[in-house]
């Protein structure tokens, strides 16, 4: 196994040279200068100019400054946002648990029901609560997730008011962050209308961040569960004389769900994407909005780590699932 | 049922497309698929001729006017108008053409570089493999809107930026696909016959193996025309796509989003555009699946 992993990580290693080269080669062929961005509107003095431009060292070889990079990424320094001037690390660290939250209950709601509904529509395929789940899951998968989100928020904000437009808890809290998400440090406050106040405003982002991977999930568990029903092993159990529920419950779905936690893994990638139309549309603080804002401030420095970073984590994440993978399924570990 | 008439008392063998024809119309939900499709490709090219309305054209005297079963509906505009008083349905018609299109163009890219590198990588193996596949990786390392946003932020917003980002992002599934389905086919006994018989190297990659790993690349270009839809209309969206007053449907949702309380038709419309066409192309990606998956026939 410590083979396996080793080796792993080592295939990764060439991935992330590319990711860091991308990242940095992306942001040096966008138009427009950096020094005149973070100048703004009152511009800058030839000589200011040449010395900022040394201070950053936009003056050195491309390679040179490729490197330099590098090396300040490998100590944890991430660079300077041109915008705000704080380190592109802090407001990472600020903004990345709003995401995390996001996208946590996202995964969780596609999940709870994702799963069940699978399962369900396995046992009874063919029946009208198939067709109509794989109805529903097909719509949910085809959704524009910004327009079902609008859609969202005429209908429950604006025709029936029970929920907030945007932001991640009412203006009237506020609570220095503890772990910086929201549910458990409203909770931690004891904070009850606090708790309450945010729960309202992240229920209608996380149902429409949720509503792709809740599509593929379900379909997923669908197909995996029917390809384990077929089996020799699930004959002999039910020829045995097992009650229904335990040959599903025990034989089938204990193997059927193996290759839905991958696919749950591999929803991050898409969660992180999601997150970007999801937290433009409720104005949710976090890092999808903050690259989007980023990209259109053309604040290189800000959009150059966050794609490092988001990368990064997409990359770290897809490794875990991979090595549980290997965990529980043996012979993956020997090719 | 279908090869009966046909094929009386003998065994010929049914042709492929009939064969095709068969497991897919059996899927009821692809049929209905292909006929939205159907419909939609006509909407498309006959949009100047259906479209009531220019698309362009700003009515003054009826700015966001109800669509007409609403009492405050005006009988011109079937779907209403929008904030400076343009044709909803004309604008929608001639958006059909765009989607369309942008999905169209999408695949054969990404079809075309993504074939390209596949093969290559899967037929010479060794350092040109490893090279094109390690790319491969870093592209599906970034998550693919993100990366779509910054390549058209590199390259300037825009409706063509847009469609070749994000040609590019989906392009490396094509190449893994293809890849695989080679490496599978290359030491097949038909492809050391035509080696033998002294077929260079491109024709053995593009003549004797490819067509043999057509099946799944028909599925994932039908997967990908629907995701090129979904993330072109994503970018208008955020700005980075068509421009207005472009008639595209992501980007008819930006302009309108203000007026979603006051005007909720101007939002659902355009949505419901996407939402069925990506649908519709979704719904035939089954039937393909189902129908060009060897494993699930005989089941």
């Amino acid at each position: 196994m410590l083979n396996y992993v080793l080796r792993r990580i080592a295939l990764l290693v060439p991935t992330i040279i590319g990711i860091s080269i991308c990242a940095f080669a992306f942001v040096r062929v966008l138009p427009g200068d950096p020094i005149l961005a973070m100048a703004g509107q009152h511009g800058v003095t030839p000589e200011r100019y040449e010395i900022l431009r040394e201070q950053f060292g936009y003056n050195l070889p491309i390679w040179q400054q490729y490197f330099d990079y590098l090396w300040s990424v490998m100590q944890g320094d991430f660079g300077i946002s041109l915008a705000t001037k704080r380190p592109v690390i802090n407001e990472f660290m600020a903004l990345f648990p709003a995401t995390m939250e996001l996208a946590f209950v996202a995964l969780l709601f596609s999940v709870i029901i994702g799963i069940p509904a699978g399962i369900f529509a396995a046992i009874k395929r063919g029946s009208w609560f198939d067709q109509v789940t794989m109805g529903v899951a097909l719509t949910g998968y085809s959704m524009p997730i910004f327009w079902w989100g609008l859609l969202l928020i005429i209908f429950f904000s604006g025709y029936l008011g029970w929920t907030p437009v945007s932001g991640r808890i009412a203006l009237t809290f506020f609570l220095r962050p503890i772990t910086g998400f929201m549910l458990i440090d409203t909770l931690l406050y004891g904070n009850w209308p606090a708790f309450v106040s945010a729960l309202r405003h992240l229920i209608l982002p996380a149902i429409v961040l949720g509503t792709i991977p809740l599509a593929v999930i379900a379909r997923q568990t669908r197909s995996a569960m029917l390809e384990v029903l077929g089996e020799d092993y699930v004959r002999t159990a039910r020829a045995k004389g097992m009650s229904p529920n335990r040959v599903i419950n025990v034989h089938a779905l204990r193997n059927a769900l193996i290759p839905v936690v991958t696919t749950i893994g591999l929803q991050v990638g898409l969660l992180l994407g999601g997150a970007i139309l999801t937290e433009t549309i409720f104005t949710w603080p976090g890092i999808g909005k903050w690259m989007i804002d980023s990209i259109s401030k053309r604040d290189y420095v800000v959009v150059q780590s966050g794609l490092l970073i988001i990368a990064l984590i997409v990359m770290a994440v897809n490794l875990i699932v991979d090595l549980l993978y290997a965990l529980i399924n043996p012979r993956i570990r020997v090719q | 049922m279908a090869a009966t008439n046909q094929t009386t008392g003998t065994t010929a063998p049914v042709s492929g497309l009939r064969e095709f024809w068969y497991y897919f119309s059996v899927n009821r939900g692809a049929v209905i698929g292909l006929t939205v499709f159907t419909i939609l490709v006509f909407v498309a090219i006959f949009a100047p001729l259906i479209a009531p309305h220019l698309p362009d054209v700003q009515y003054r005297d009826a700015l966001l006017k109800p669509p007409i079963w609403d009492a405050n509906g005006d009988p011109r505009f079937i779907l209403g108008t929008d904030p400076v008083g343009r044709d909803i349905l004309s604008r929608l018609i001639h958006g059909a053409r765009y989607s369309l299109f942008i999905g169209f163009f999408v695949v054969v890219g990404a079809l075309i570089v993504g074939v390209f590198l596949g093969v290559l990588a899967g037929y010479f193996r060794g350092w040109v493999d490893a090279l094109i596949m390690r790319i491969m990786d870093v592209i599906l390392a970034f998550p693919p809107l993100l990366l779509a946003l910054v390549l058209v932020a590199i390259l300037g917003p825009g409706l063509f930026n847009a469609m070749i980002a994000i040609a590019l992002v989906l392009q490396p599934h094509f190449a893994r696909l293809v890849r695989a389905a080679v490496m599978a086919e290359k030491n097949r006994e038909y492809v050391t016959a035509a080696k033998l018989s002294g077929a260079g190297h491109f024709r053995l990659m593009m003549i004797t193996i490819l067509p043999n790993c057509l099946g799944p690349l028909i599925v994932q270009a039908t997967l990908s025309f629907s995701n090129a839809i979904l993330e072109a209309a994503a970018l208008g969206f955020l700005g980075m796509g068509a421009q207005p007053p472009t008639p595209e449907w992501g980007t008819m949702l930006a302009t309108a989003r203000e007026f979603i309380l006051k005007a909720p038709w101007v939002v659902t419309f355009p949505g419901l555009a996407i939402l069925i066409t990506v649908l519709a192309i979704n719904l035939i990606g089954d039937g393909l699946r189902d129908a060009l998956d060897p494993k699930l026939k005989r089941s």
